[in-house]
């Protein structure tokens, strides 16, 4: 319907009209030329990476399912969970201290994150693998046999992870309501069943979506290992590239292999906030 | 006369520096309604709290059906008992709160059977039973399913008392129960509560509804400042108040 059909008719919403006038949206040219204009030069960037003969795909294909490289890829992932699941259970004992009652846990607490949140990882990495010049022997052990490269990643990682996440949950528990837990305890639950069944769940809907951000930050943050020697995945590619000197192709190994994990993780996430969202108005 | 139901004796609360309750003392009868008004600060929430030690009182003491609340005596002395034995304590005083306090994560359902089932260690089917029967009292047995917050307050209000009910508790507390209720929709839960009240189930209610207190009362009780005032049958307190700050109140809320 052009515009000059809605001047015939004598007002809008006319009774006489046997229909109502149909609507006609604004004509958005803008955002048609704008959009245009950002496919155009991705289709350009698409093209001149396919098209470039120096990242040499054909290397990419040839490494990309390598003994090597996967070796790699599975220490990176069982150190990113390993490291997760450590940082995010002290972080949570940690969480707990800080909003405990207790005046020393609470100071404890908060001395810990402020540390540990203002050393750089790489120098905290580097300071637990020359520990022994500080502390020759352990447990009457020689320090370096007791802590291998893989085991001051872990240490290290942990450490770093466990003062962020226990922010993270501080966070998640301090956004449930006080009312939540005063209803529990008014009907007789017990300390765990409260924290457990009440708050708990409540206080993830909040700590997920950092979670998330936090745990495909470590997935990347593992490559840090590779300065202490610790076969990862970025490290196993340059172990590759030191020997053939097909840096770019080998570096495309490891992005596409983080990518493709990124992907898996980030899809998980959406299924485990749905999960946590049950009950509230946004996730319906 | 028998034991009352709760005994409340000259108890004493303060947050910090600010003297909240200076001395309340109040007895409830068994199957009687007690209805607590006061203005806004005068400590009626803080004396509600403390009935179910929520709030820990200063001085003085408080029983429950012949029971000191959150103490055992000894002697001259007073300790305080385990967190397990006043969890268990609770379990005999419902409490409704003015703003619900529903578990937005469970079903109206599971809101209802999780303190049957954890803190009294009964059958989830039977409590599962138990609940659908409470729902049904409070006319809301097809929501079983539904998440609080696909709720009306009225209806999350009934469900917050069926919540209460399936302790089978000996005492009820209700702080502000329609305050934060649209006005169409105090009526129905003054309904569930005026219910309650006729089948003789020991409450105490803090309200602005006058109307209701007039109706389903025994005892009045009027709190200013952190004391009661004056208390009586609802035709003295409302109608005949003695007290200069009763009649002060009663002629701002009526
Ligand atoms: N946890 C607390 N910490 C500090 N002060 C508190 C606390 N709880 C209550 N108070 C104070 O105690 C006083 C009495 O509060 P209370 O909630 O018992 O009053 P109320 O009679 O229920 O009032 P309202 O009609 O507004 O609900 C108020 O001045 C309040 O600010
Ligand atoms: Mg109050």
């Amino acid at each position: 319907m052009s515009s000059h059909t809605l001047t015939e008719v004598a007002a809008p919403g006319d009774p006489r009209d046997a229909e109502p006038p149909r609507i006609v949206p604004r004509r958005r040219f803008g955002q048609w030329t704008a959009a245009g204009l950002v496919l155009v030069l991705l289709g350009l960037a698409v093209n001149s990476v396919a098209r470039n003969e120096a990242f040499r795909w054909d290397v990419v294909g040839d490494y990309f399912t390598s003994a090597a490289v996967l070796r790699g890829l599975g220490l990176t992932l069982w150190l990113t969970a390993l490291v997760m699941a450590l940082g995010f259970a002290l972080g949570a004992l940690l969480a707990a201290g800080r909003l405990s009652a207790n005046p020393v846990l609470r100071g404890v607490s908060w001395g810990y994150v402020w540390l540990f949140r203002s050393m750089p990882i790489l120098v905290q990495l580097l300071f637990w693998f020359n520990i022994g010049a500080l502390y020759p022997t352990l447990f009457g052990v020689k320090t370096v046999n007791l802590l291998g490269p893989v085991t001051v990643a872990i240490i290290g990682l942990t450490l770093h992870e466990a003062a962020y996440a226990a922010e993270v949950v501080r966070g998640g528990i301090l956004s449930v309501d006080r009312g939540q837990v005063e209803a529990a305890q008014a009907l007789g639950l017990s300390r765990w069943r409260r924290w457990w069944r009440i708050v708990l769940p409540q206080a993830m809907r909040s700590i997920v979506p950092p979670a998330g951000n936090m745990l495909i930050g470590t997935l990347k943050g593992t490559s840090i290992v590779s300065v202490i020697a610790v076969q990862d995945l970025l490290y196993s590619v340059q172990l590759v590239y030191h020997r053939t000197y097909q840096v770019i192709p080998l570096l495309m190994v490891a992005t596409v292999w983080y990518v493709i994990v990124t992907s898996v993780l980030s899809v998980g996430q959406y299924y485990v906030e749905r999960h946590y969202g049950r009950g509230s108005e946004l996730a319906r | 006369m028998s034991a009352p139901m709760v005994d409340v004796r000259s108890v004493h609360k303060s947050f910090g520096a600010l003297e909240v309750l200076k001395g309340v003392d109040l007895q409830v009868r068994a199957g009687e309604v007690t209805v607590v008004l006061g203005p806004s600060g005068s400590g009626k929430s803080t004396l509600l709290r403390t009935i179910n030690h929520l709030e820990k009182v200063d001085q003085g003491w408080i029983s429950v059906d012949g029971a000191l609340v959150g103490y055992r005596r000894s002697g001259d002395k007073l300790y305080e008992l385990r967190e397990r034995e006043i969890l268990k304590q609770r379990t005999r005083i419902g409490f409704v709160f003015q703003n619900f306090n529903l578990f937005p994560h469970l079903t109206v359902l599971e809101n209802i059977v999780e303190a049957p089932v954890s803190a009294l260690k009964r059958p989830r089917k039977e409590a599962t039973e138990a609940a659908r029967g409470l729902l049904d009292r409070v006319g809301l047995a097809d929501k079983a399913g539904a998440y609080p917050k696909q709720l009306s307050g009225g209806q999350q209000q009934r469900v917050a008392i069926a919540r209460a009910l399936a302790l089978e508790p000996r005492l009820l507390l209700f702080d502000e129960p329609t305050s934060a209720l649209d006005p169409e929709l105090v009526g129905e839960v003054l309904d569930v509560i005026k219910d309650l009240a006729h089948q003789g189930t020991t409450m105490i209610v803090v309200t602005h509804e006058i109307g209701f207190a007039r109706e389903v009362a025994d005892t009045v009780v009027f709190m200013d400042d952190g004391r009661v005032v004056e208390q009586g049958s609802p035709g003295d307190v409302l109608d005949a108040p003695r007290h200069e700050r009763t009649r002060a109140f009663l002629s701002k809320v009526l």
